[in-house]
């Protein structure tokens, strides 16, 4: 008979997500450093667009972690995009994703009608062991993306042991289960030959992070995108690239940016 | 008879408007609900039902108790109906319309038809007054005669119609659905109310339609799970799967998932009658050991997922990417249902290392027209203008030249050169941009279009 208290460490033990799976190293030392080693395998992850044109570039953010967690592993990548993000920044388009070290024909894609839809797709995908990531891509204040519904999306990672990213776009940063939520910008990529457009570049904010000590929140980091290696790079401290002031909190600013946008849109 | 003079010798004469739609929208209901009696259903215009006892009568047991049965359940209904059984339908419709008996036995048609007056032929008016100016009461009489006169005075349909309600030719029914490829039911002595227990009804019934599938070699494609209420009303219930399946578990997952996902939900009202399951669709699938190979296993988990995820969603909204050997870049990459067998004619295309990204993220479709100022007329813009939003370009790179292709029979528009550019404005945001048309050859003022966003 086992004793008690090594039954009750084990139960602690599994409890406690940060011993009880593996992380997703970002691929950038000084970065995952400060995560403590990257962010959580078996968890929900938020990333939300700094402004609605940043819809792209916290897409982007999203699917590169799916492509870390799912390295070497021929697993499929669930996506579900709600329809509404299609008027808004275009619908996705196959021939980008080896742009992010993605195989397009291992991509299940739902088209969803509301977030309702968005959460049961990415629930149902998390009770599958074989779903190498899952991605939700929610547009607006989605009601229905509430604390049991992202509570509920945190156990299905947890339960099949990969990660579920949600990204948001139009919407202010809310309390949920996450176990990191990111505030993604774009950011001036590092020019090639003749000043043209390099490699994606992401602000990535850290907005919180569940287990991480005080103060080591309210990170903001410059990164860019290795396609080649199939990791992030720290760029933060590369000055020439830096074409504007590291922004202070903006989080009260997102849905104010967005919201003109989609007026313009419907008149212009 | 006007109504005015039926109303005058029937004071309290109920009066409706014909309504041949309602008429035929009734009878199309009872039509699902004889289905319970056989698959084989069929409208007999204006006002009749045709169905087909083959192998159906001795469930019921016999022609004749089957026809009683089935003028009983009508009864229950409040319908008053009359119905005959025969070996061809043109002879039980004639039977039931213009005559007495209930059931001919096999082979016995004629003896039966023989007696029926000539109306039973339902010829046009001139020639049924012929006929019987002819002295020609029955359809005996008629069919004594030489045809060959009878066909050259009353035409080849009229004469065409007396053999075959003579059964001498036989004519199948075109059944409103066609026949499945497998069908279990259960039937209920008392109506089946609890809709709780409605899987313990289900799971033996998909297991005994599975266990039919397994011995053929066959395994499912597309299922139909349907409710015959007491009070006529029939519900079905319509899920397939991505590749042939005997998974009672999974079948009943889908169902599930189906029955919660109605708008209308399924409603016992006074109790089901019948509760039936079809296989639509059964393709071959060899017997296998499950769970013995691991990438099979996980290829029929994700097949799996993606039929619940069709069942759920519909069909069109889980989807799968398709490549296609072609440069148009609207036409290199297509959607199309998840579970559809590989329609890629291409493949994707594979990045140079340390090339920077060439093809966006999300594309517009259609592309979104934009103002631009460039500095000379064939060079990339300085800025532009997109959803009242100006965005000053920090970098560029281009034009990538994509001709439109011309063996494709495209008009106007269409036809016109592309020179594609890869911007990026000071914000950081990356953006593909083309002018649509070569300056001066093609068009004096080239316009811009913004036809996809980088991550």
């Amino acid at each position: 008979m086992t004793h008690p208290l090594a039954s009750l460490r084990k139960s602690l033990a599994c409890a406690d997500p940060a011993t009880a799976s593996e992380t997703i190293a970002l691929g950038a030392p000084g970065l995952d450093r400060r995560l403590g080693g990257g962010i959580l395998r078996a968890a929900l992850h938020e990333a939300y667009a700094g402004s609605a044109a940043d819809a792209p570039a916290a897409t982007g953010f999203a699917l590169a972690l799916a492509r870390r967690a799912m390295a070497g592993a021929e697993k499929p990548l669930l996506w579900a995009r709600q329809e509404a993000l299609t008027a808004e920044s275009g619908a996705p388009y196959p021939p980008g994703l080896p742009d992010i070290g993605l195989d397009p024909a291992t991509v299940a894609f739902i088209r969803v009608r509301d977030a309702k839809e968005a959460l049961q797709a990415g629930a149902e995908a998390g009770r599958c062991a074989t779903v190498g990531a899952t991605l939700i891509e929610l547009f607006g204040d989605a009601r229905a993306y509430d604390l049991t519904a992202s509570r509920r999306l945190a156990l299905a990672a947890a339960a099949a042991g990969a990660p579920i990213f949600v990204t948001r776009v139009a919407a202010s940063p809310a309390p949920s289960a996450a176990a990191s939520r990111w505030l993604v910008r774009t950011h001036p990529s590092r020019p090639r030959a003749a000043n043209a457009p390099g490699s994606a570049a992401f602000a990535i904010f850290l907005l919180r992070r569940r287990g991480g000590a005080a103060g080591q929140e309210w990170h903001e980091w410059r990164v860019e995108w290795n396609r080649d290696r199939g990791a992030f790079e720290d760029r933060t401290f590369d000055a020439p690239s830096l074409s504007r002031p590291v922004a202070p909190f903006p989080v009260g600013g997102a849905p104010g940016e967005g919201a003109p946008q989609t007026a313009g849109r419907k008149f212009g | 008879m006007t109504l005015a003079d039926a109303r005058a010798r029937a004071p309290h004469l109920a009066v409706a408007q014909a309504d041949a739609e309602a008429d035929e929208r009734l009878m199309l209901r009872l039509a699902a609900f004889c289905e319970q009696f056989t698959p084989l259903v069929a409208l007999d215009p204006p006002c009749g039902l045709m169905l087909d006892a083959t192998g159906c009568a001795h469930l019921f047991g016999g022609d004749a108790a089957m026809r009683t049965y089935v003028l009983q359940a009508m009864a229950r209904l409040s319908f008053t109906g009359r119905a005959a059984v025969a070996a061809t339908p043109d002879a039980a419709r004639a039977l039931a319309r213009f005559g007495e008996t209930a059931v001919a036995p096999p082979n016995e048609d004629e003896i039966f038809t023989r007696p029926l007056s000539i109306a039973a032929l339902e010829a046009p008016r001139e020639t049924s007054v012929a006929l019987t100016r002819a002295g020609l009461a029955t359809l005996g009489d008629l069919a004594d005669r030489s045809s060959a006169a009878l066909t050259a005075r009353f035409g080849s349909e009229t004469m065409r119609r007396l053999t075959r309600i003579l059964g001498r030719e036989d004519a199948r029914i075109t059944p409103l659905r066609p026949l499945p490829d497998c069908m279990v039911e259960r039937r209920f002595a008392e109506p089946f109310l609890d809709l709780s227990a409605i899987e313990n009804v289900l799971r033996p019934l998909i297991a005994e339609a599975m266990g039919i599938l397994e011995k053929r070699g066959e395994g499912g494609r597309a299922f139909e799970a349907r409710f015959f209420r007491t009070d006529s009303a029939v519900r079905a219930l319509y899920f397939e799967t991505g590749a042939p399946s005997r998974n009672v578990e999974a079948l009943l997952r889908l169902f599930r998932l189906k029955a919660d996902s109605l708008a209308d939900p399924l409603d016992p009202g006074y109790g089901f009658d019948v509760i039936r399951f079809c296989v639509l669709r059964a393709e071959s699938l060899a017997q296998s050991q499950i769970g013995f190979e691991r990438q099979d296993a996980q290829d029929s988990d994700v097949a799996d997922l993606v039929d619940r995820l069709a069942a759920r969603f519909g069909r069109d909204r889980v989807l799968r990417f398709a490549a296609h050997e072609t440069h148009d870049p609207m036409r290199a990459a297509s959607y199309v249902h998840a579970a559809s067998p590989s329609s890629s004619s291409g493949s994707w295309p594979k990045p140079e290392p340390g090339e920077p990204p060439l093809r966006p993220l999300f594309l517009f479709d259609p592309p979104q027209p934009i103002e631009t100022v460039a500095e000379t007329p064939d060079g990339p813009p300085m800025h532009f203008q997109w959803r009242r939003v100006r965005h000053l370009i920090a970098r560029a790179e281009g034009p990538e030249r994509i001709a439109p292709e011309w063996w494709r029979n495209t008009v106007g528009r269409e036809r016109r050169t592309r020179d594609y550019y890869r911007l990026e404005d000071r914000d950081g945001h990356r953006f593909w941009v083309f002018r649509e048309g070569l300056y001066e050859s093609e068009t004096a003022a080239p316009r811009w279009f913004l036809h996809g966003l980088f991550a």
